[in-house]
């Protein structure tokens, strides 16, 4: 499944989300089951199944980082998060130490501003990451494919961070 | 999810947490990550003259299977010649814990861990 396709889109990291998010809803009001009420069980059945192609398109294009895996799966590249295990010592050193940090920042004097010190560390990266990835999918030789899934492995780090640190946030938030 | 009652001893009390000095040239460690999960683990292994495993550590930052698996690995290792101890595969750490199958990742990142390890103690005695 083409979800650019879909959308009437060109695959490309850069999209017009105004425009995506518009032909969301037209896509949304042309396959609604409630259009469908009256129509044979199986023009119901293919309303229905486009409909849920509409709606995992749009959450698959709308997020950067799945964007980016959908353009690479559409080019045959298998990113096999199960199976590979990331091995790249720097990286990863890096991301123990902010687990640490962010284990830490709850013993810290302040432990929501000492939160947004990681948070804002850890987003810094991610865009430095993002746009990175954006320039390697402008490329589509394998090189440049394998260089680019490399780079969506280690945003998946990044992200799961960043959920964490909102988490913990949220937590030191309630009271 | 259920975790199976191994997965929950380890998670609860796990062996062998902390570090050895990196830099200490007895000492092996091997840094792995799960992308699925976001997963990170390292694993530390002491390793003696005639290349028998001493000690191990490990520090996982990770779900209840990811900390189950390298908590195991470490009682596993202890002992083992490095040749023996890469022999040890995610299938006999998953059957261990009884991990279910969208755990398995968690299992072959205890495995790369100890392959990683291993690997980084013969790039320090080439």
């Amino acid at each position: 499944m083409n979800y650019f396709a879909l959308f009437n889109l060109t695959p490309s990291f850069e999209i017009d989300k105004a425009g995506l998010a518009a032909t969301y809803q037209q896509l949304q009001k042309l396959t609604h089951p409630d259009k469908f009420a009256t129509a044979s069980e199986r023009d119901k059945l293919i309303a229905l199944q486009k409909n849920a192609q509409v709606n995992d398109g749009y959450q698959v294009l709308k997020t950067p980082l799945s964007r980016a895996e959908h353009m690479l799966e559409l080019r045959g590249v298998e990113l096999q998060h199960e199976q590979k295990t990331m091995q790249d010592g720097a990286f990863l050193m890096q991301q123990m130490e902010w687990r640490e940090q962010l284990d830490d920042a709850q013993h810290a004097d302040d432990p929501l501003s000492a939160l947004e010190s990681l948070d804002e560390d850890v987003a810094a990266d991610i865009k430095r990451l993002l746009s990175e990835l954006g320039a390697l999918l402008e490329q589509s030789d394998d090189e440049s494919n394998e260089n680019a899934a490399n780079l969506v492995r280690k945003l998946k780090f990044l992200f799961k961070l960043r959920h964490e640190i909102e988490l913990k946030e949220d937590a030191l938030s309630d009271f | 999810m259920a975790y199976s009652e191994k997965v929950i001893d380890h998670y609860e009390n796990p062996r062998n947490v902390g570090g050895f000095d990196k830099n200490d040239p007895s000492i092996a460690t091997g840094m792995v990550g799960a992308p699925a999960c976001g997963d990170v683990m390292k694993l530390q292994l002491k390793i003696g003259a005639t290349g028998i495993i001493e000690d191990a550590k490990f520090k996982t930052y990770g779900c209840g299977s990811a900390i189950a698996s390298s908590s195991l690995v470490t009682e596993w290792v202890k002992g083992k010649s490095i040749d023996d101890a890469v022999k040890i595969s995610n299938t006999d750490i998953a059957e261990e814990l009884a991990l279910p199958p969208v755990k398995i990742h968690c299992s072959i990142l205890a495995e790369d861990a100890i392959k990683a390890a291993v690997e980084d103690y013969k790039k320090k005695h080439l």
